[in-house]
Formats: C-alpha cells, structure tokens, sequence
C-alpha cells in the first residue's frame, strides 16, 4: 500500500472507510427521511415473510379444494380463497419468498457480472468495441420480449427466469459502469497514478473500481426493482414461474379471470408486489441523493 | 446536418445486424435439439423431421443464418409452424390494434406526463411537488397487469363505465373502437407519464437554473411566458429523447394488457406463439420490435440534430 500515500491516497478514501462512513450516516438519513422509514419498515416485513412464510402458513396453499372455491375474505382466510380454494394470504406471504429470491438473485448477478465486464472493456479498445456492440445489440429488444423468447425455449422454471432477466440487466449494467470508467480513466489522480508506475489491473482495482462504487450501488436498487417487477410480469404472463409455485405474478393471474366475483385474489398479492417494489424505490432514491445528487434523472428502469 | 444523418445511419446498420445474429441464435442458446424443444414432447419423430427441414436445421449454421437474413431482407419473416401460415400475412390484421393503442398512450402519456413534470417544475419543493412526484414512484412501482386489473374491477364492473373486456376493431366506427380501447390506454398512460413528469421536472429544473432565464426573468416576463418560451424548448430535448426510450419500455405494458384485455395485437400474437411454441413467429416478431425500436431512436436522434444545432458538434 506505500505506494498510495500521497495525494491520492488523501483524496480517495478507502473501502472501509466509506462503508463505516456510510453506515455511521444511515441513522442519520433514516431519522431525518421518513420516506426511508417507510420503505425500511416494508422490506423487513416482505424480508421477514420471505424467511418465514411457508412455516407461517396454516394451510396447505398448493393443494386445491374446490369446495372452498372463492370464499370471501373473513376470520378464516385473511385474504379469502382462489378459484381453486386454496388460501390467497398464505400463498401471498410464499410468494414474497420467490420475488425476493428472484430480486436478489438478477440484482446480484448483473452487478457482479456488468461491473467486472465494464471494468475489464473499459481498458481495452477491442475487448470494448466487440463487447459494446453486442451489448447495443441486446439492449434493442425490449427486455420482456427477449426473456419471453428465451424462457420458451429453455423450458419455464426460476432458474431460467433468473437467466433471463439476468441477460438484458447485465447488458445495460455494462453501458452505465463502462460509461463512468471512461471518465474515470482520464482523472488527475488516475494519470498520475499511471506515472509513477501502476499497472493497469491496479489502476483499476485501487482507483477505477471504487470510484464506481455509489453508481453501482443506487443502480444495483433500480435492478432489484425492476427484476421484481419482471418476475411477477413474466409469471403473470403464464411464462415465468411455473404455476404449481405460488407467486405475486401467477396468483394475479389466477384472480384475473374472476374480476367480477372475487376481487381478493388479485387484489392482494398485486398489493404486496406494489408496496415492495416501492420501497425498494423508496430506498434507491434516497441513496442516490445522499450518494451522488448528480445521478438524478440517470437512472432508468433496466433489467 | 446530412453528415450527421448518414453517420448515425451507418451507426445504426452493425446494431441492426448483431440484432439479427442474437435472434437468430436465441435457438441455439438452449441446450438440445431446436426440433425438439418446438416439437414439445409430444412430437413424432417424423414431425420433428418435418420441423428440422422446414427450419433448415439440417444444415450448417453459418449456412442457415445467411439463407434466414437474405430472406429477411426481402421482407419474408418465414412461416409459422402452427398454422403453416407466411408470418407477414398473420401479421397483418395485428397492426391496427397495437398501433392505435401505441399511438393513443404516446399522445397521452406525454400530454400528461409533460404537463405534469411542468407544473412540479413550477411549484418545485411546495406541496403539489411533493404530492406529484409521490405520483411518479408510484407510477414506477405499480405493476400494469394489477393496475389493469384495479381499473376493470373499479371502472368496469362495479360502474360499468367499459366493458370488461373485448376490442371493437376502427371498422365498427371510431367512437366505439375508443371506447373498447379506454382501459388499456388509461393503464399504459397513467404509468408512462409518471416517468416523463420526473425526467420533465428535472430537465425543467436544470433549465431554469441558466443564466438566460434569469435575464428574461428581470426584463418581466411573465412566470407562465418564461417557462413555455424560453425553459421548455431546451428541456424538451432530454423529454423526447427519454418518450422514444420509453416506447420500448411500452412494450411490457402492450404485451400484458392485449392479454388482458383481449385485444388482438402483435403482443397477444407473442404470447400465443410462445405457447404454441411457434419459433417463427417469435424471431419475426423479436425482428420487428427490435428493429423498430432502432429506427425510433434514429428518428429522436436525428430530430435533436435538426431542432439542437449543438448535437451535430458533439
């Protein structure tokens, strides 16, 4: 690390300290920002649901019973029953398990994947102008679209949900980091980093790598969002998770054909879907305010 | 100006080939036989041989992928493999429901998105701000299918302001056809323009903050001649750029309600085919959309440059 001391060393601060800094201030912002709060407050609830939803669950929520076909919400089924009568409150709390799972699972690999691909391109022209193309390729079709096709073809289960929204989240994950490397790459204290002698894998791994971090971070939030989102679009369609699993998606869908008798089936894993997805937002917004203000209006719905 | 058009032609030409290329390979992504996976497990032998030759899969890639471009060149998207029928013709009768209801959401949304963005623009950190911009997370985080849903049970069945579902085709007169579209254009509209007012208000925000604003501000023009003259011609262009960006975005919202609201457009035709795992029509479809999604962007990009005389410096 000797080689860091001097200017840059003073103007970057470290990994940790950003991370004990940032931590320090989420009291802070959850006290002063009631919309955090909110937002905080939801995901434990959907958090706490996905962990232990199926040992909550006081019915079996997969196996039909058609006598008890459409019942009205009321003392014994919170949220009434579905067309096949199984329990829409326990199949809603199951649910939140498989959007989080989904969530987390697109949220993560396009991070790790987008980020380290950019990072890579950033510093080579060919790797960069071979991978750019694809990616302008890719981000053409819209992401339902391509995920639908590719769902069809690799046979409909979580896995290849996953993989699909996976695909077109991690293409434009790679135009928003690569963009940031670029400019980082032509920074002060890049260059003069550059002249005293590192090498370009320390380059990056020192001075280009964490400087994207707040970028990464606030999107990683949008992605989260918009992979939920997708998920339950996806199985809503009859294409994403396959029905036997309970998700927000399939059991709107289920309620869809009965609007007119029995409002509850939709009505309420829609609700749950909102509210998470919103405050996944909640959250996302003011992380990009308290990181970088200057991202406003930069960040678009990806996946 | 024409430099600039024929550079973001040419620009635009290894895009739409690379397009081609993924769809095309889409088939090949999944591991097995192609033939199989469209046959379904049901398939006979001799209809996946059927299958192989009418997909050509019997010969070598490269040699396919040519013969499926130039092909598709001509204007000739294949033949679907459940109704045997050329993609082009099945197409056809699809147009007018998706068109008119993309046409309607555009209008709209960016009636409403932009007169939205305006007005919290004008109020920026009062009250109606904060209440508009909670309008916009919220258009973000709602899903269109439950949206949809919500407005049938509220609008549909307990008020019975339109119908349920069903879609009066513009043969059947032009007041009808609007009424059968209503849902499915409110959905799609009230969710677009949630986006538009946020990237409208901020755009708006920037502007307002140059130093020409402040100039026609002392000379005492009016708030409202300010704003229309002087800061929304500038803070339309980062606007439009992000409605084309958004058409494609529209597509998810098009796909679900068709579905829910049984209207006969491309994105039912999608979901259809991908039940019946139709691979044909997929990739035309996949062509299509991708493509125009390619020209809306071009056409942005090169209206900027006629309107911004700064982009063609860049």
């Amino acid at each position: 690390m000797s080689a860091t001391v001097g200017p840059a060393a003073i103007l970057v601060p470290s990994l940790r300290d950003r991370l004990l800094q940032a931590s320090r201030q989420t009291g802070r912002v959850l006290r002063r920002e009631p919309t955090v709060l909110v937002g905080a407050v939801i995901l434990a609830v959907i958090a706490f649901l996905a962990i232990f939803g199926p040992t909550l669950a006081t019915t079996d929520y997969t196996r039909t019973d058609p006598v008890n076909r459409l019942i009205r919400p009321g003392a014994g089924h919170w949220f009434g029953t579905d067309t096949s009568g199984r329990d829409v409150f326990d199949r809603t709390i199951v649910g939140a398990r498989l959007s989080l799972l989904v969530g987390f699972a697109v949220m993560a690999i396009t991070t790790i994947a987008g980020t380290s691909i950019a990072l890579v391109i950033g510093y080579s022209r060919t790797l960069d102008s071979i991978a750019m193309r694809v990616v302008d390729g890719l981000l053409a079709f819209p992401t339902i679209l391509l995920a639908l096709a590719l769902i069809a073809l690799l046979g409909q289960s979580i896995n290849n949900v996953i993989i699909a929204l996976s695909i077109t989240g991690t293409a434009s994950k790679i135009r928003l980091v690569r963009g940031a490397v670029l400019t980082l790459r032509e920074a002060q204290y890049v260059e003069a980093s550059r002249a005293i002698g590192s090498r370009i894998p320390r380059l990056i791994a020192v001075h280009i790598a964490p400087n994207t971090l707040n970028l990464v971070v606030v999107q990683a939030t949008f992605t989260l969002a918009s992979a939920i989102l997708a998920e339950a679009s996806l199985s809503f369609l009859g294409a994403g998770t396959p029905e036997f699993i309970p998700s927000w998606g399939n059991i709107v869908a289920n309620g869809q054909g009965a609007v007119q008798v029995a409002f509850w089936i939709s009505f309420f894993p829609g609700l749950f879907l909102t509210m998470t997805v919103l405050a996944v937002v909640l959250i996302g917004d003011a992380l990009r305010d308290y990181l970088d203000p200057r991202l406003r209006g930069r960040l678009v719905r990806t996946t | 100006m024409w430099l600039y058009i024929a550079q973001r032609l040419l620009t635009s030409i290894p895009v739409v080939l690379i397009v081609g290329i993924i769809t095309f390979s889409l088939l090949y992504v999944a591991p097995g036989d192609p033939a199989a996976i469209i046959g379904g497990d049901e398939a006979t032998p001799e209809k996946l041989e059927e299958i192989r030759k009418q997909l050509g899969f019997d010969r070598p890639y490269h040699e396919q992928l040519g013969k499926w471009s130039w092909r598709l060149l001509q204007g000739d998207l294949g033949t679907s493999i459940f109704s045997r029928r050329e993609i082009t013709e099945l197409i056809k009768p699809r147009l007018q429901p998706t068109l008119s209801l993309g046409i309607q959401v555009i209008t709209f949304s960016s009636l409403l998105g932009i007169s939205l963005g305006m007005l919290a623009a004008w109020k920026a950190g009062a009250r109606l701000d904060r209440a508009l911009m909670v309008f916009a997370v919220l258009g973000f985080a709602t899903p269109g299918f439950w949206l949809a849903f919500i407005l049938i049970w509220g609008l549909a069945v307990n008020l019975d302001w339109f119908p349920v579902i069903g879609y009066s085709p513009l043969g059947d007169g032009f007041f009808k056809h609007l009424h059968s579209m209503a849902l499915p254009v409110i959905v799609n509209s009230v969710l677009a323009s949630a986006f538009i007012s946020r990237i409208t208000r901020s755009a708006m925000l920037e502007v307002l903050r140059e130093d020409y604003i402040r100039t026609a501000r002392s000379k005492g023009l009016s708030e409202f001649r300010v704003f229309i003259r002087h800061a929304f011609r500038p803070a339309a262009i980062p606007v439009v750029t992000v409605i084309g960006a958004s058409l494609a975005g529209l597509a998810t919202g098009f796909v679900v309600t068709e579905r829910i609201f049984a209207i006969p457009g491309l994105g039912r035709m999608l979901v259809d085919a991908i039940s019946r795992r139709d691979y044909p029509i997929i990739q035309g479809l996949l062509m299509l959309a991708a493509t125009f999604f390619i020209i809306v962007n071009l056409a942005v990009d090169i209206a900027y440059a006629y309107v911004d005389p700064r982009v063609k410096y860049k």
